[in-house]
C-alpha cells in the first residue's frame, strides 16, 4: 500500500475505535470520571484537609497529578484490551487480517484509539479537578511528554493483553491484579518520603511510581525521583512493549490458526 | 491464460498436530467458476483459510494471479475477496459502516467507499437495512452482507465459503444470477458448497477434496461424462446362477434373481432387452440405480486416499 493507502487505512480504524468508546461512553467515559471525582471529594478534599501538607503542597494539589495519572492510564489500557479482544471474540480482527494494511498500521491504530480515549477521561478529569484545587502546570512540555508516552505505553499493553486473552475473565486479571495495586502503591496517594527505607527500595522497582513522579513533576515541579531516569524508564517499556506486540502481530501468534 | 489462484504442495499441520492439508495442487484458471468440494472436514476451509492468510500454511506455496502470499502479500491481498463459512463482522456496527470501514482497510478513498458500499448494498438488496445494527439481520442478509463486503475493494479473485448455507431457495437462486453476472464480468469465483446441484449449475471446473487430499480435479463436463451411463437393476423371473454375457452392456449377478447392467447413453434399452429375450431370460421389474452426483461424490470420497 502507499503512503495515502496506509492513511486511509490509520484513520479508518482510529475513527472506529473512536466511535465505538463515544457510542458506549455510559461505560466507557462516565465511570472513571464519577470513580475520579470521589477519589477528589473523600481524599482530596475530606481526608486531605486533616492530612495537611504532602511534599511541600497541599495533600488536594498532591493527589490531583497522580489520580489523572490513574485514569488515562486504566482508559488507555482497557480501551485497546475490550475493543481488540471484542474484535478477535467476534471474530471480525479478521477483516483487517485479511486486507492488504501493514501490521504497524494496525497496531497503531488501535493504540491511538486508547490514546484518545485516555486523553479524553484525562482532560474530563483535569477539567472536575479544577473545581476542587488551584491547577498549574509548571512544565507543560514535560507533562504533555509524560502523558502522551504513558498511554501509548499502557494502549499497547491493552493490546499484548488482549492478544493472548482466551475469555472476558482474561481480559480483567492484568487491570485488577497487577495495574491498581501498582497505581496504588506507585505514589498516587503518598510521597515515598513516608515510607520506611525498605519499603521505599522495593517502590524504585514499580514502574508507576517514575510515571506518577514524572507527571506531579510535570505538573507541580516537584517529585520524587530523579525525572530524567523516569523518561527513559516510560520510553524503555514502551519500545520493548511496541517491538514485542509487533512480533505477535507479524507471526500471527492467537490472531491466526 | 492467466493463473488466478496456484496452490503448490501446500500442507497445514493444526497446533493440536490434526494434519488438515497433506500436499495439495490445484490451480483455477482467470475467469474461471470453480468449485471446491468435499465431506464435513475434508479441509476446504483450512485452504480457504491459507489462501486469504487468516491460517498460517505449515508448507506449500499459493500465489493470487502470480502475487506470492508470503512475499507479495498486499497485492496479493488486493486481488482477493472472501466470503468466510461463519459470520465475522461487528454485530454492533451497521451494515454501511461495516462496508466503508471495509474500504477504507484497503486504502480506498471515503468518497469512493461510499459510493461502492451503495451500489453492493443495493446489488444485494440490503440498502434497506443500511442503518440497522447488523445483528439483526436475518442469517441469509448476514450472508449477503459478508458477499458485498469481500466485492467493496473490486477483487479480482472472489472466493466464498458455502455461500448459501441456510439460504432460501428463492434467495440462493438471486444469488446464483448475481454470482454468475459477476463471472461474467470477469471476476474469478471459488466457491464451496455442500449442495452439488449449486455445483453442477454454476461451475466450470470442480476439485474434490477429501481427508486433506485432492481426490479429484477436473472439469465439471469431464464429471458429468461420468454420469453418461446408467446402472439398472433387473430382477429377473428366471433363476440364474452366472451373469448373462450380454455383448456390448457390462452385466454382474447380484443374486439368482437379480443382475446390475451398466447402459450407456449410446446404447438403448430396446438392445438389452432383445439380448435378454433372446437368453430367454424374463424381466419382471426394473429400476434405476440412483446415479446421480450425488453417488459418484460418494464414490471419489470413499475412495481410500492415496
Ligand atoms: N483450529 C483448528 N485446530 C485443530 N483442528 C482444526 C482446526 N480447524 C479445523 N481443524 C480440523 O481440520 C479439518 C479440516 O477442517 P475444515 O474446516 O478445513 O473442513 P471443511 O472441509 O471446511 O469442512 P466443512 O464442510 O464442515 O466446513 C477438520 O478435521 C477440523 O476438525
Ligand atoms: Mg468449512
Amino acid at each position: 500500500m502507499n503512503l495515502t493507502e496506509q492513511w486511509i487505512a490509520f484513520s479508518t480504524i482510529l475513527s472506529r475505535e473512536i466511535k465505538r468508546f463515544m457510542r458506549i461512553w455510559m461505560q466507557t467515559l462516565l465511570p472513571p470520571v464519577i470513580t475520579i471525582t470521589l477519589y477528589f471529594i473523600i481524599f482530596g478534599s475530606l481526608i486531605g484537609a486533616r492530612i495537611g501538607e504532602m511534599g511541600g503542597f497541599s495533600y488536594m494539589e498532591f493527589v490531583v497529578p497522580g489520580l489523572i495519572m490513574m485514569a488515562v492510564i486504566t482508559n488507555s489500557y482497557s480501551n485497546v484490551v475490550s475493543s481488540f479482544y471484542g474484535a478477535k471474540f467476534q471474530r471480525f480482527v479478521e477483516e483487517l487480517l485479511v486486507s492488504p494494511t501493514p501490521n504497524y498500521i494496525v497496531l497503531w491504530g488501535v493504540v491511538m484509539g486508547g490514546v484518545c480515549r485516555g486523553l479524553l477521561v484525562g482532560l474530563i478529569v483535569t477539567i472536575v479537578a479544577t473545581f476542587f484545587a488551584d491547577l498549574r502546570v509548571e512544565s507543560p512540555l514535560l507533562t504533555i511528554t509524560i502523558v502522551l508516552m504513558t498511554s501509548v505505553l499502557f494502549s499497547l499493553a491493552g493490546f499484548i493483553n488482549a492478544v493472548f486473552a482466551n475469555s472476558f475473565d482474561d481480559i480483567s486479571i492484568v487491570p485488577t491484579f497487577v495495574l491498581t495495586p501498582l497505581i496504588y502503591l506507585g505514589g498516587v496517594f503518598y510521597s515515598t518520603e513516608l515510607l520506611p527505607e525498605f519499603w521505599a527500595g522495593v517502590s524504585q522497582l514499580n514502574p508507576m511510581l517514575y510515571i506518577v513522579n514524572a507527571f506531579r513533576h510535570g505538573v507541580l515541579g516537584v517529585s520524587d525521583i530523579n525525572i530524567e531516569l523516569a523518561l527513559i524508564i516510560v520510553a524503555g517499556f514502551t519500545v520493548v512493549a511496541y517491538s514485542y506486540a509487533m512480533h505477535l502481530l507479524n507471526s500471527g501468534k492467537r490472531l491466526r490458526q | 491464460m492467466t493463473v488466478a489462484l496456484s496452490i503448490k504442495q501446500l500442507s497445514k499441520t493444526y497446533n493440536n498436530g490434526f494434519q488438515a492439508l497433506k500436499g495439495i495442487d490445484f490451480e483455477v484458471k482467470e475467469g474461471d467458476f470453480f468449485a471446491l468440494l468435499g465431506p464435513n472436514g475434508a479441509g476446504k476451509s483450512t485452504t480457504i483459510g491459507i489462501i486469504c492468510s487468516l491460517v498460517n500454511k505449515t508448507g506449500g506455496q499459493v500465489e493470487v494471479f502470480g502475487y506470492d502470499i508470503d512475499s507479495d502479500f498486499p497485492m496479493a491481498k488486493k486481488q482477493l475477496g472472501v466470503v468466510p463459512q461463519e459470520f465475522n463482522f461487528n454485530n454492533f456496527e451497521k451494515p454501511l459502516d461495516i462496508l466503508i470501514h471495509q474500504a477504507g482497510y484497503y486504502g480506498i478513498p471515503r468518497k469512493l467507499a461510499e459510493e461502492r458500499s451503495e451500489f453492493y448494498l443495493k446489488k444485494l438488496g440490503l440498502w434497506d437495512k443500511r442503518d440497522t445494527p447488523s445483528r439483526n439481520l436475518s442469517g441469509g442478509m448476514k450472508r449477503r452482507l459478508m458477499i458485498a463486503r469481500a466485492l467493496i475493494h473490486e477483487p479480482k479473485l472472489l472466493i466464498l465459503d458455502e455461500p448459501t448455507a441456510g439460504v432460501d431457495i428463492e434467495m440462493r437462486r438471486s444469488m446464483w444470477a448475481f454470482l454468475q453476472e459477476i463471472n461474467a464480468q470477469g471476476t474469478t469465483i471459488i466457491l464451496t458448497t455442500h449442495y452439488l446441484e449449486e455445483a453442477e449449475s454454476l461451475c466450470k471446473n470442480i476439485a474434490i477434496i477429501n481427508h486433506g487430499v485432492i481426490a479429484e480435479n477436473t472439469s465439471m463436463r469431464t464429471l458429468l461424462q461420468k454420469l453418461h451411463q446408467m446402472v439398472f437393476v433387473i430382477d429377473v423371473k428366471t433363476s440364474l446362477e452366472h451373469a448373462p454375457v450380454l455383448s456390448g452392456f457390462d452385466c454382474v449377478l447380484v443374486d439368482k434373481q437379480t443382475i446390475e447392467v451398466v447402459v450407456q447413453q449410446s446404447q438403448s434399452l430396446n438392445e438389452l432387452f432383445a439380448l435378454l429375450s433372446e437368453q430367454q431370460i424374463e424381466v419382471a421389474s426394473l429400476r434405476n440405480k440412483t446415479n446421480r452426483l450425488e453417488e459418484l461424490f460418494v464414490d471419489l470420497v470413499a475412495k481410500p486416499s492415496a
